[in-house]
């Protein structure tokens, strides 16, 4: 490992037709770093991790991963990676076991397949069909045939999109068994609360470009908000955007409809103030929030749209 | 480093008995490799089973002496004969219920019938054979009659090494075809590349998996056969085998090629109906090739399907060596190793 980055990307670019998904990427993973790619739907996020895994070829750009290049030997850097795509369905009348006996045969060196099935908690579906497995099981042994080649470089794209909540947690405590092997991670997601836990640096893509990067505390950080008050009026109500901005505290302002969103220095100065002016002007008040900053309020703040609208 | 996994964990086997239980794991894959050949062949079987001569069935037209021309040909059990008047007569002649009208003039009598018409043409024989000796004739020759009905030259043997052959084509063709596309259309197939898996050694599993289910699968129908219609087997089983072998590769090789592209389940049945379709047509499954003008024979004798029918009949009807097969089963071996080729080299991963 020692100084070679796991990934260096440099002026990367890939078009489908009139369609830029991405657009000049420059972008270096360190070996044993967990990394984010934080983006809506139709970033290019996917794209940037396929053209990573050797799956697409880019336009344009230099590629590499793990000091090597997809035009030399594509096996032998194949056997140092462990994937873990978007919608891939595995065989539904294979059994755990015999699906990961599949994938282990392709590694010359690797994890038995029992500690992997271990690792994954699928110990008690060891005989079950594909099929038959849940949507947080059958995720979890798409993360275990990632692992089953005892991997440097792993790439999970969207390992969480569809589950349930608690799926969710027992996936990211997985994946953070993985962190502490060493080994380097990168995870495409749009759920800021992934990024956040599971990440020590984010990249925040929007239309194949990258627009922020940095750890999850720096990139909250450099909102200048501790707060973040939500609020609500009746449709159509209009307010003084100019006051609002010149509260004591408020540091950014937005609005989207009858919705209003303040990023704040502190609470108590900024909630009271508001109050009073939104008594003043005579407009009532639909709803009233407010929370610690997150790297939602991060990408909002950059591109005026939420992370899921894509 | 030197590699000491052992063969069970090496990618090649692993990916072969995982197609293979995924087969078995299938009912409705069961069905059509194994009972379906075995029906199609016992309704074949049965609809063409060797028949007693039919007797032919004649008309006398009604008169005044038809009982002197309709006494002898009743009394002549190869004959079948009704007295009908005029238009009952026309009408039975020409919706085919008599074959033969028989219409007493003055002189003689006239014979009414389609020419075109082979079983009218027996009838006309017959029924002259009986009227000429009725009124004293005598053969000049002397003949006598022994009949011969051999076994290997029944419609139904001729017809079970055909449909073994078209068998093991749509199984090959069908198994190994939807499979791959459907692991292309899940993007199974782009989660396997994305992993050091052997391309070639993946295709080639696909061909191996058929090993296991091809000996039941020759065994059922050959074995129903044999059993049931007495079908000779007159080349050894190993000579059945190597034939069958070389013909399920051969086909598995031509699935391969044509599930190569398509993206679609849809798009992959249209190609398999184009590539099998000839086949069907020409390749002499129900009726021998050669049936087709001499111009034709060279594209007929170059397809597959063709090869492994004339091939398997040598083997089970006339017991043929392997040097005698030499021709037929070269050209499965160029169809296999080609279509292999080819599929490997234009093969769409993802």
């Amino acid at each position: 490992m020692g100084m070679t980055p796991a990934i260096r990307l440099q002026g990367l670019r890939k078009t489908y037709g009139a369609v830029v998904a991405v657009d000049h990427l420059d972008l270096e993973v360190g070996a044993g770093e967990c990394f984010g790619l934080l983006g809506p739907n139709g970033a290019g996020k996917t794209t940037t991790i396929e053209i990573c895994e050797g799956l697409t070829a880019p336009d344009s750009g230099e590629v590499e991963i793990l000091g090597r290049r997809w035009a030399g030997d594509a096996t032998g850097l194949r056997q140092r990676l462990g994937i873990s795509l978007q919608e891939t369905q595995l065989a539904e009348k294979i059994t755990v076991e015999e699906t990961l006996r599949l994938f282990r045969s392709f590694y010359q060196s690797g994890h038995p397949v029992e500690e992997v099935i271990a690792a994954v908690q699928l110990g008690e579906k060891r005989k079950a069909r594909v099929g038959q497995l849940s949507g947080g099981q059958k995720q979890r042994l798409a993360i275990a045939i990632a692992l089953v080649g005892d991997p440097e470089l792993f790439f999970l794209d969207e390992p969480t999109t569809g589950l349930d909540p608690q799926s969710r947690r027992q996936l990211w405590e997985l994946i953070e068994t993985i962190r502490t092997r060493q080994r380097t991670v990168v995870i495409t997601t749009h759920y800021m609360e992934e990024a956040e836990r599971l990440c020590d640096r984010v990249a925040i893509v929007d239309h194949g470009k990258m627009i922020a990067l940095g750890t999850p505390r720096a990139l909250i950080a450099s909102l200048g908000a501790q707060y973040v008050v939500e609020f609500g009026v009746t449709e159509g109500v209009s307010l003084p955007e100019a006051e609002l901005a010149g509260l004591t505290g408020v540091v950014g302002v937005r609005q989207e409809g009858g919705h209003w969103r303040l990023q704040a220095a502190e609470l108590h100065t900024v909630v009271p103030s508001l109050l009073a002016l939104l008594d003043r002007t005579g407009v009532a008040l639909t709803e009233l929030s407010t929370h610690a900053p997150t790297l939602e309020d991060v990408f909002v703040d950059l591109t005026g749209r939420h992370l899921r609208d894509g | 480093m030197a590699d000491r996994r052992t063969w069970r964990e090496r990618p090649l086997y692993q990916l072969t008995i995982v197609r293979y239980l995924e087969f078995v794991r299938e009912p409705e894959a069961l069905f059509w490799t194994f009972i379906f050949p075995v029906l199609l062949t016992a309704g074949l079987g049965i609809a063409f089973r060797s028949r007693p001569p039919e007797t032919a069935k004649i008309g006398v037209l009604q008169g005044p002496v038809t009982e002197a021309v309709a006494g002898p040909l009743e009394a002549d059990a190869r004959l079948e004969v009704r007295r009908l008047d005029d238009s009952a007569a026309a009408q039975a002649l020409r919706t085919g219920k008599i074959a033969l009208l028989v219409v007493p003039v003055a002189s003689g009598v006239t014979y009414r019938f389609d020419d075109a018409r082979p079983e009218a043409r027996t009838a006309r024989q017959l029924t002259d054979d009986v009227m000429q000796r009725a009124a004293g004739r005598i053969d000049p020759v002397r003949v006598s009659e022994e009949l011969v009905r051999e076994r290997g030259s029944r419609y139904i043997d001729f017809l079970v090494p055909g449909l073994l052959a078209m068998g093991l084509m749509g199984n090959g063709i069908w198994g190994i075809g939807f499979a791959i596309v459907d692991q292309r259309r899940k993007k199974l197939l782009k989660r396997l590349v994305a992993t050091p898996m052997s391309r070639a050694e993946y295709l080639a599993s696909f061909t191996l998996s058929r090993l296991g289910w091809l000996i039941l699968e020759v065994l059922a129908l050959v074995g129903f056969g044999v059993l049931v219609f007495g079908v000779p087997l007159r080349g050894s089983l190993l000579m059945l085998g190597i034939v069958s072998l070389l013909a399920a590769f051969t086909f598995g090789g031509i699935g391969l090629l044509i599930a190569a592209r398509p993206r679609t389940i849809e798009g992959a049945s249209g190609l398999m109906n184009v590539a099998m379709l000839p086949m069907w047509v020409f390749s002499g499954v129900f009726f021998s090739a050669t049936n087709f003008p001499a111009a034709m024979q060279p594209f007929i004798q170059a397809l597959p399907l063709t090869a492994a029918v004339d091939a398997l009949r040598a083997t089970m009807l006339e017991g043929a060596s392997l040097a005698q097969l030499a021709p037929e089963l070269g050209i499965l071996g160029a169809w296999m190793v080609g279509s292999f080729v080819i599929a490997l080299k234009i093969f769409r991963w993802q």
